[in-house]
Formats: C-alpha cells, sequence, structure tokens
C-alpha cells in the first residue's frame, strides 16, 4: 500500500486487534475514538486495508460488513445495504461516478497484532 | 430536464473557458427527471430525481441561480434581469422554462384538496393532504392523468376514480378497443373510470367534498388531482415581445430561434410548426439543435448543421404496472391500409398494427399490456423494413415451423435509431461494441444510450451479444469475471469434486479472489447441495448480506428477526414468548404476509442472545434471510371451515417442515389451500396446492412481487404423498437447472418447452432422473439442522455477531430510532 507522506504528517498507530479476531476473507468494525473503521483481511493474497466504516451511499455504518473481492485485480468491498462497491486501494466508488468515496487507513501486521494508521498533523 | 440537457450538450463541444454559461431556474432544486415523477410516492427522494447536482453545475464553470426566474428579457441591450435583482447580458439566450397545468376554468377548483400534478412541490403537498383522504379523483384520462392516480393510490388511497371527458382513455394514443382493455386493467388494479364525463362543478365549502358532472350525476370525493393538459411557459417570452402561438407556445423555426434570431425556445414552452412536443425526447433533439447552431456560429470549423423537422410521438410506458405504446401513424385511416388485431380479454392484451395495402410495409400500430415488441416495431416502421411474408408474424412472432421471422434488431439499417431519448443509432452501438465496450455499462458510459428511459437496453443487449458473434465472439452465459461458468455448470462440477468450501471451488474452477456477484452463487449452490451449517469452512463471508449474520437487515444496521411458524399455526403460549422478546429487547412487530410475526430493530450484538430465548421456547429459524424456502401458508382448512375438503393446516405444516432450510437460487414460497375458494392464494406462490374432491391439486410457478404470474396446474387429483414426490422432482429440478436469482416464474418462461416439458419431467419421468432428484432431497431433508441452534451452541460463532471487533458488547452508538404508534422506527436515512 502506498502511502504520500508530506513532511508535516506522521501517521499514528493504534492497536485493532489480533490477526484471528478478523475472518480470512472478511471485514471487522474497529473503534477507534468516536471513529467506526473498517477493517479487512485478503488472506489469499495476504493484503490488509481499512477504510471508513460508514457507507457514504445511505450513510450506514456498514461496510465492515460488506463482501470483499476484486474488480480486474483490484480490491473491492460491496456494502450489504445496496451493492455500492468501493476500491480498497484508494476509495473511489466503482458503481457508478459519484462523487461519493471512502476515507482509506494505512494498517500494517507485526506478529498477531493488526495495526491501524492514523494521520496526524505534526 | 430540456435545460440540463442543453448545457450537457454544449459542453461537450466548446472547449472551457471559451464560453460563460449562467442558467436560471425558477423550482428551488437542480433540473431533475419528471419522466418519473410519480416514482416520488414509490420511495424515490427528491434527490434520487435530480438529473445532475448543483456540484455538477459548478464543476463545470455553470453559473446556476436557484428560485431565481428571469423577470425580464431587455432586447435591445441583451440583457435579462431576475427575480431577485441579478442583471446578466447575453449573446445567446435560451428560454426552456417548459409547461404548467392546465387547469380547466371550471367553479370550485380553488377550493382546499384540489391540487395539480407537475412539481415536486405538488406532490408534496398532496403527500401532506393524502392522509385524511378517503377517496382521490383525478380528472384526465390522458398520460399524465393516469400518471396522477397511480401516485395516488401510491399515497395509499385505494379509492381512486379517474374522469376523462373524451370517450376513452388515452384519446391521443390509443383507440377504442385498446382504450377497453387498458380500463380492464386499470379496474383490476382498483381504479374507477368514468369516460364522457365533464365535470361541471366542484363541490363543498372550503373544502372539497364532491364533483358535479353536466349529465347530472355527482361523485364524493375528499380529494383532486387535476391534470387536463398542459400550457406552455411563454408569459417571459410574450413580455419581451417575442411572437407566440393564439394557444400558447413560442414561435420557433427549424433552428428553435424565435423571432429574435439570438434567443431560442425548446422544450415544452416552443411552439413548432404549430405544435407542442409534450414528450423528452423531442426536448433533447430541440437541445441538440440549439448546442450545434450556436457552436457553428462561434466555431472556426463549423460541424454539419442540425435542424428540428419534427418529431415521432411514439412513445411507450409503463402505467400502473400496464404497458401502453403507440408509434408511428396508430390511427392510419381505413382506406389506406390494412390492420392486424390481436385481442386476449384473458391476460389484458390488444395489439393493432396498420400496414400498407401491399403488405410490404408497416405504418404504425398500438400494444396494450404486452409491449416488448415495441422497439423492435418501432425500428420496422421507420426505417421501412420489408415485413415478413406472413405479416402477422411481426405481432404473434412465428407459429410453428421455421423460427426466424426477421434478423431481428441485427437486421436493421446502421442508421436506426435504437435508443430515442439519447438518439443514439444502431451504428453507434455495434462500433462501440466493436471497440471493446462489451458490457451493457460500458455501453452506457461510452454511448449514453439506455441512460434515460431505459425502454431500449433489451435491444443494446442484443446489439452487444449479436455484434460480439459476428466477430466470431463465443458468448457465454458465465457467472462473473472469475468464474467462467454458467451456474448449471458450476453446479455440477461443485457436486462431482465434492467441494464444500468457497475457497477450494476458486481455486479448482476460477481466478482471482471472487466478488459478491459469484461469492453467494457459490454459496447458495454449496448449500443446496450439501446442506451443511452455512457459516463454516469460511463460508460466512462469501453469504449474501443477511445469510452472514443470519438475519434481515435492515434501515439503520440493525436486524429483523423471523421464527419459523409452520403453516401459520400458532400456541398462544409461544405467543407470549415472542411478546416478551420483543419487550425485552425493545423491538418493532409486525405480521408478515406469510402468516408469521417479524421482530425489526434487533442490535447485532442481541441476536444470539434472542434466538437463544427462542429457540428455549422451541422456535427454529424462519430463514426469511435466505434465498431458501419461507413460509408455507394456509387457510384454515376442513378441522373448522364449513367449506374445507381437507385438512389444509396440517398438510401446509408437513411440507414447510419437509423443505424448512431448503437453499435455492431465489426464495421460495407456497401454500396449501383446503378448497377452491383459495383463501390462502397459493396460485401466487412458487407452489401451491388446493384441496380437490378427490385429492391435491398441485400449482407451480406463480410469483407476486413486482411481476406477478398465476402459477400453473402442473397435476391434478394427487394423494399426499403423490403430491410431495411431484414437488421433491420439481423443485430439485430447478435447484440444478436455474441461473442465480431467478424465481420459479421466471425460470419456465425461460425453460424450452415451457410448462409441458416440466410436466414430462416432473410426472411422466421423462428424463428418467425423477428417482434421483427424489435421493438428493431426500438427503437434504435428512441433513436439516436449525442454524440458529447451532449458533446459539457454539460459542465460537456467537462472537461474530458483535459490531466492534475490539469492543464486543458495545453496541453501534450510531443506530437510532423514531417513535411510531406506540413502537419504534428505524431513523429516516440521507
Amino acid at each position: 500500500m502506498s502511502v504520500a507522506i508530506s513532511t508535516s504528517t506522521t501517521i499514528a498507530w493504534f492497536y485493532a486487534c489480533n490477526v484471528n479476531d478478523v475472518p480470512n476473507n472478511g471485514g471487522v468494525c474497529v473503534k477507534y475514538d468516536e471513529v467506526q473503521i473498517a477493517l479487512f483481511r485478503f488472506a489469499r493474497r495476504d493484503a490488509w486495508y481499512a477504510t471508513q466504516n460508514l457507507c457514504p451511499h445511505r450513510q450506514q455504518m456498514a461496510l465492515s460488513r460488506g463482501m470483499t473481492g476484486t474488480h480486474n485485480g483490484e480490491p473491492k468491498v460491496a456494502c450489504p445495504f445496496h451493492k455500492k462497491t468501493f476500491s480498497l486501494e484508494d476509495g473511489r466508488c466503482l458503481s457508478d461516478d459519484t462523487e461519493c468515496s471512502l476515507t482509506t487507513y494505512p494498517v500494517k501486521v507485526e506478529g498477531d497484532c493488526v495495526y491501524i494508521g492514523i494521520m496526524q498533523e505534526a | 430536464m430540456v435545460s440540463y440537457k442543453f448545457c450537457e450538450k454544449i459542453i461537450s463541444r466548446i472547449p472551457a473557458g471559451t464560453a460563460e454559461i449562467v442558467v436560471f431556474g425558477e423550482e428551488p432544486r437542480p433540473a431533475y427527471d419528471r419522466v418519473h415523477l410519480s416514482e416520488f410516492f414509490a420511495g424515490k427522494t427528491a434527490d434520487d430525481l435530480v438529473m445532475a447536482p448543483a456540484d455538477w453545475y459548478a464543476a463545470n464553470d455553470i453559473t446556476l441561480h436557484l428560485g431565481d426566474p428571469v423577470q425580464q428579457i431587455d432586447r435591445s441591450n441583451k440583457t435579462v434581469h431576475s427575480y431577485k435583482g441579478i442583471t446578466e447580458a447575453y449573446d445567446y439566450l435560451i428560454i426552456a422554462t417548459g409547461s404548467s397545468a392546465f387547469v380547466p376554468p371550471i367553479p370550485g377548483v380553488d377550493k382546499k384538496g384540489v391540487f395539480i400534478y407537475r412539481t415536486i412541490e405538488d406532490l408534496e403537498l398532496m403527500q401532506d393532504y393524502a392522509p385524511r383522504a378517503k377517496r382521490g379523483v383525478v380528472i384526465g384520462g390522458g398520460l399524465l392523468g393516469l400518471e396522477a392516480a397511480k401516485a395516488m393510490l401510491d399515497l395509499g388511497i385505494a379509492d381512486t376514480h379517474v374522469i376523462e371527458f373524451a370517450p376513452r382513455l388515452m384519446p391521443r394514443q390509443i383507440d377504442e378497443n385498446g382504450s377497453r382493455i387498458l380500463e380492464q386493467q386499470l379496474n383490476q388494479l382498483g381504479l374507477v373510470i368514468h369516460t364522457n364525463k365533464n365535470t361541471s362543478e366542484v363541490l363543498g365549502g372550503d373544502t372539497i367534498t364532491g364533483l358535479q358532472f353536466a349529465d347530472e350525476t355527482h361523485l364524493d370525493a375528499d380529494m383532486l388531482v387535476i391534470s387536463a393538459g398542459i400550457k406552455p411557459r411563454d408569459e417571459l417570452a410574450k413580455l419581451s415581445g417575442l411572437e407566440t402561438g393564439h394557444r400558447g407556445g413560442i414561435l420557433v423555426n427549424e433552428y428553435m430561434q424565435t423571432t429574435d434570431p439570438e434567443i431560442y425556445a425548446i422544450g415544452e414552452c416552443a411552439l413548432y410548426n404549430g405544435m407542442i412536443y409534450g414528450l423528452v425526447a423531442p426536448g433533447y433533439e430541440m437541445a441538440e439543435v440549439v448546442a450545434t447552431h450556436i457552436y457553428n456560429s462561434l466555431a472556426a470549423a463549423p460541424i454539419p448543421e442540425k435542424t428540428f423537422t419534427g418529431f415521432d410521438m411514439s412513445t411507450k410506458l409503463k402505467l400502473i404496472g400496464v404497458d401502453v405504446a403507440s408509434f408511428g401513424d396508430p390511427f392510419a385511416p381505413a382506406d389506406t391500409c390494412r390492420s392486424i388485431v390481436f385481442e386476449d380479454t384473458m391476460k389484458g392484451v390488444y395489439k393493432r398494427i396498420s400496414i400498407t395495402n401491399d403488405g410490404k410495409h408497416l405504418l404504425g400500430g398500438i400494444l396494450i399490456g404486452d409491449a416488448d415488441a415495441y422497439n423492435m416495431l418501432l425500428q420496422t416502421a421507420k426505417n421501412k423494413v420489408i415485413l415478413p411474408p406472413n405479416p402477422e408474424d411481426v405481432l404473434l412472432g412465428a407459429r410453428g415451423g421455421s423460427q426466424e421471422t426477421g434478423a431481428g434488431v441485427l437486421g436493421l439499417p446502421d442508421d436506426a435509431i435504437i435508443c430515442s431519448c439519447e438518439s443514439i443509432t444502431k451504428g453507434d452501438i455495434c462500433s462501440a461494441v466493436e471497440a471493446g465496450n462489451e458490457t451493457l455499462g460500458a455501453i452506457k458510459k461510452c454511448t449514453k444510450a439506455a441512460t434515460c428511459c431505459g425502454g431500449c437496453t433489451p435491444m443494446v443487449k442484443d446489439l452487444i451479444t449479436g455484434t460480439m458473434k459476428a466477430q466470431g465472439k463465443y458468448i457465454r452465459n458465465v457467472i462473473c469475471e472469475h468464474f467462467a461458468y454458467s451456474r448449471q455448470e458450476l453446479y455440477d462440477l461443485i457436486r462431482i469434486k465434492n467441494i464444500r468450501a468457497f475457497d477450494e471451488a476458486l481455486d479448482h474452477y476460477g481466478a482471482g479472489d471472487g466478488c459478491e456477484v459469484c461469492k453467494p452463487v457459490v454459496a447458495s449452490i454449496m448449500a443446496s447441495l450439501w446442506n451443511d451449517m452455512i457459516l463454516d469452512k469460511g463460508n460466512d463471508t462469501v453469504q449474501d448480506s443477511n445469510d452472514r449474520f443470519l438475519a434481515n437487515i435492515q434501515k439503520g444496521g440493525t436486524y429483523s428477526v423471523v421464527p419459523r411458524i409452520p403453516g401459520g399455526e400458532i400456541t398462544p403460549a409461544k405467543l407470549l414468548v415472542i411478546a416478551q422478546v420483543a419487550l425485552k429487547y425493545n423491538l418493532y412487530t409486525k405480521i408478515t404476509g406469510g402468516q408469521r410475526i417479524d421482530l425489526f430493530g434487533a442490535h447485532l450484538d442481541d441476536l444470539p442472545n434472542i434466538w437463544e430465548e427462542l429457540i428455549d421456547a422451541g422456535f427454529e429459524s424462519g430463514h426469511a434471510y435466505g434465498k431458501a424456502l419461507r413460509t408455507v401458508k394456509s387457510c384454515v382448512g376442513s378441522t373448522w371451515c364449513r367449506f374445507g375438503l381437507h385438512d389444509s393446516v396440517t398438510f401446509a405444516i408437513q411440507i414447510e417442515e419437509r423443505y424448512r432450510g431448503l437453499r435455492a437460487p431465489h426464495k421460495l414460497k407456497s401454500a396449501v389451500s383446503g378448497c377452491i375458494r383459495e383463501c390462502a392464494e397459493a396460485q401466487s406462490k412458487d407452489f401451491g396446492i388446493i384441496a380437490t374432491e378427490k385429492g391435491w391439486n398441485l400449482y407451480v410457478c406463480g410469483n407476486g412481487g413486482s411481476k406477478p404470474q398465476h402459477a400453473i396446474l402442473l397435476a391434478s387429483d394427487l394423494d399426499s404423498a403423490t403430491c410431495i414426490r411431484y414437488i421433491d422432482r420439481f423443485l430439485m429440478f430447478y435447484i440444478k437447472t436455474a441461473d442465480p436469482l431467478t424465481r420459479t416464474a421466471t425460470w419456465l418462461n425461460k425453460l424450452d418447452g415451457g410448462i409441458t416439458y416440466l410436466r414430462n419431467v416432473v410426472v411422466n419421468d421423462s428424463l428418467g432422473i425423477a428417482a434421483e432428484l427424489e435421493a438428493e432431497m431426500q438427503g437434504l431433508v435428512d441433513r436439516y439442522k436449525c442454524e440458529w441452534r447451532e449458533v446459539v451452541e457454539s460459542p465460537e460463532l456467537r462472537k461474530r455477531f458483535s459490531h466492534f471487533v475490539n469492543a464486543p458488547g458495545t453496541k453501534d452508538p450510531t443506530v437510532k430510532f423514531d417513535n411510531l404508534r406506540e413502537q419504534k422506527k428505524a431513523a429516516e436515512w440521507k
């Protein structure tokens, strides 16, 4: 995953959960203070992604319960409500050309521990 | 709509920054889709109807003034002045003020409870008023009037009447016989139609109480919608000294120029050749003409000029679920042509086409009740395609003998218009396919075809397949990019290889990671084959939204819970348990259409606890969340009913318990009626059973829902054991062969040989597979387990019913409810 970092920004990593808490090719919702983050695990390719949990289409806290998959190799998630799909790489909506897109977060795994990164102004 | 279309067309031609575009609109919102206005009451919101949000205008550097109509045009200084006091200079001015509702001068139309049907604001006023209305009336039996009547039905006014001055409905589009059939169909939907009625007065004091007619009859009513036609909005043009017609409309030439060549008028406010064009497609055509004309006067290298020469007023629409279409010249006089008429009063279908005396060309026609052939017929008429030797084939399809009735859509010339809203030709679409746009989505994106009314979608699909075939590409009905197999092929492969997990299926027969299309298909196939616990073996995350948590996700992210109540029979003690659980977990309760009780508003974290209590009391999963057997509804039958022939409740319970948990390509519903009065409505089910003097009649492939279809009699006077054997065979055959998400009705409609073939397979065992089908079904029945019991008893599975992975037990704090009639409801979403 590539994250552009400017000199004035740093990433603060917080511990989200144990690797085994997340289903192999699915998602869970992580609470970070008042923020809800959807964390996805692609066990087949050993990749992790995180986005906002809120589906921007109907403002539902649901993406972590969505089905994951790929489109031409690009990882995506489908919202359980209306099956709008979003890229997990950059958060853009793949179903139509609407403006709504997701905030994405970097993820790192150390041993059995999964961490999610939050951008912070220096 | 037309103004927006003009903006879209002009910015696609001129380079950004070379022209400044300013839009003034009277309404408080950007252009919206009036064609689908009636869907506002069917659940669409004002935002859904918006054609382009305000951001779109901003992104394209178009200044948008909403709620601020132009009030004056100063033609000598070439400026406009708006209501809010803005003055703006122009080089070219386009008037697209549309039309307003024509309100006939009937005394009393100003009373409370009288509405017009034109804008979203009109609809909101109707919506506010409707709850206190018992009987609604619409004046006007034309296109818009019938749309308004549908809106009334959608608003919950079951007693709705339509008043038409002319002797028939839609007098401009269809003939007497067509109107009669349409009237019958509308009657069945609950509309009462009065033709030949001249309204003379609206009765009542301040508020409407009824209508008085010229023939001295009257009709009580407490809500009235007037939809008697349109009146072009030409007052601004008149005020500015532009010439207008006697009965309204801004006079324009073939370039849509008004009497001032720098001012254009387009859409329903424009009067071309003595005619107002009240449809969206000609309005879009006008926008195209003006965009081209203005472009050419600015550009150094002009493009071929376009003129408006009138427009084909052919139209197809779905009125309250009934297809109505007319095309070409539907009223060609009898001495210049011959007509072919097909009428089926049983199904409510009427078709009439007019052909030239030599039988070579199609002139026009009318289709009621079934307008599937509309696009094909329209193009046949427009392009003067030579008719087959038996011209009735174009109406009825070839019967017997050779199959093709002509080359279909592929036989049309390249300049045939396929999408009339966007003026996209067959040539445009075929070259886009040849350039590699091989899906409907890709074609929509690059040509805009099928993006407006969607009526041409089937033709576009045929063109994609046809063009690809012509290029020698092999078209297969595959599931998605990850599995290059049809559902039936994959079913056989998974069975032969004994595949039990999605990952295994992907390893053997797929590619990539799967997606939201193939995952539920494979999950459903495995459930239909093995009946294993669906959340095991890593299959939980490949289940569709509702199956994943064994409950139906509802607005706001809570779930609903439906315990099985076989046959709709329940003891008072069990009713008490449901009530206690609902009170304890604060759930909204409602009786379902399938004789069960639905408990709404359960938090994900509460689901296992709720089910633990229900299971302790003897309930089991109702599979309301699955593409599986739902309910077997029953009437009370011979145990109580004085007409009942057999005990329908006992048989319904036996059937429901046999097939409970059976997963299929789509949901399955059933019912058992104890006599021919059919109180259980078995003929609207996937399989329905009706008692006869001698046994049971078995009906199959019925459907309620958006496209209702009656079930067809498969076999009569069966004893209970034979009836169940036939159902076993029927269901297994459906499960093995249907496409994903195909209900039994659609499956039968696509099945070669139809019901005769199905009857041969199920009753006469023509394929020799009956014993195998029965054995497979028995295997599934024997392996049934209540999946909620398995979750409740497994700490590992219970753990997954948690909103936060890192804060188990904490419920989603964003879930909100509102109060409703002493219960709760989900807070409205945005």
